[in-house]
């Protein structure tokens, strides 16, 4: 399988890395993936560490875990100064696995929203 | 419960004004207190895309804020006013002193603050400027959430989180 291209996952708390971390335990292909949390920093913080993951990984792609979380208004802005690079938020595991599985980024955001399901208890008989 | 949080925050709008207070406090409005903000029709719309349909978002100056705020105290659904730092919020209660109690919800570290609490760095000089409101008689807590306690200020600069 080819290499994917590197991708920011940022978001709150620890939410980055654990996500990370469940993508890797269920494919094994999470390298793709740069964790970055916003604990503690101040939004030029944010900005700062979004900027670094970046220019490290050479990704072009952010997810951010929530609309209106700080990462999401970071990743805005960069998006602002640079119109090439893609920021999807509301991020969930599908959508990550299937980012890492080879999906384009459409349809890796489409499997994420089709996950999402109500489970209804069964009726009884 | 009409506008009675003024709360400080260098994210402004974000997750946990939004979903950490919005939704237990069913707040209905926010006002976004920042002179910058107030001239850039893109910020404004970078913190609008983030807020549920049913929430509303109100962008002032300090002068403004200040004109406007008998406008928002009649409101009356829950709101919060946020300013990005205590400058912001200094210059406000100059202005309408009948701000009498302010929250610290969240400025973090950069160069020059000491830790005070998981979510609150200060310099020597904001210290002076949070007692110096106090010493106006406005009530300074620090609270990030609704479910932790609000602490006063003596405990948040003797960074004290535990009570």
């Amino acid at each position: 399988m080819s290499e994917r291209p590197a991708a920011i996952v940022a978001g709150h708390g620890g939410f980055a890395a654990g996500i990370v971390s469940a993508v890797e335990q269920v494919t094994g292909m999470a390298g793709c993936f740069v964790p970055v949390t916003n604990a503690g920093l101040a939004p030029a913080g944010i900005d700062e560490a979004l900027r670094r993951a970046l220019a490290e990984s050479g990704a072009r792609l952010i997810f951010t875990d929530l609309p209106a979380g700080s990462c999401t208004m970071a990743a805005r802005r960069l998006a602002k100064e640079d119109p090439g690079l893609v920021v999807v938020t509301g991020v969930a595991l599908p959508t990550l696995l299937a980012y890492a599985c080879g999906s384009a980024v459409p349809e890796a955001v489409e499997s994420g929203r089709k996950a999402m399901q109500l489970l209804e208890a069964p009726r009884a008989p | 419960m009409p506008l009675d949080h003024f709360r400080i925050d260098d994210r402004l709008i974000h997750g946990q004004v939004v979903v950490g207070w919005g939704q237990p406090c069913a707040i209905g409005f926010l006002v976004l207190v920042d002179d910058e903000v107030a001239r850039s029709d893109w910020e404004q719309e970078l913190y609008r895309m983030g807020v549920p349909p049913e929430m509303d978002v109100y962008f002032d100056s300090v002068e403004s804020a200040a004109r406007r705020l008998p406008e928002y105290r009649a409101d009356r659904r829950c709101g919060m006013l946020l300013t990005g730092d205590i400058d912001t919020m200094e210059r406000l209660v100059a202005r309408a002193p009948d701000i009498t109690a302010v929250t610290v919800g969240g400025i973090h570290h950069k160069a020059g603050r000491a830790a005070r609490l998981r979510y609150v760095f200060l310099t020597p000089d904001e210290e002076a400027r949070l007692r110096a409101l106090a010493e106006r008689g406005v009530t300074v807590t620090a609270q990030d959430v609704p479910s932790a306690s609000p602490l006063s200020l003596d405990a948040l600069l003797r960074g004290d989180g535990s009570g």
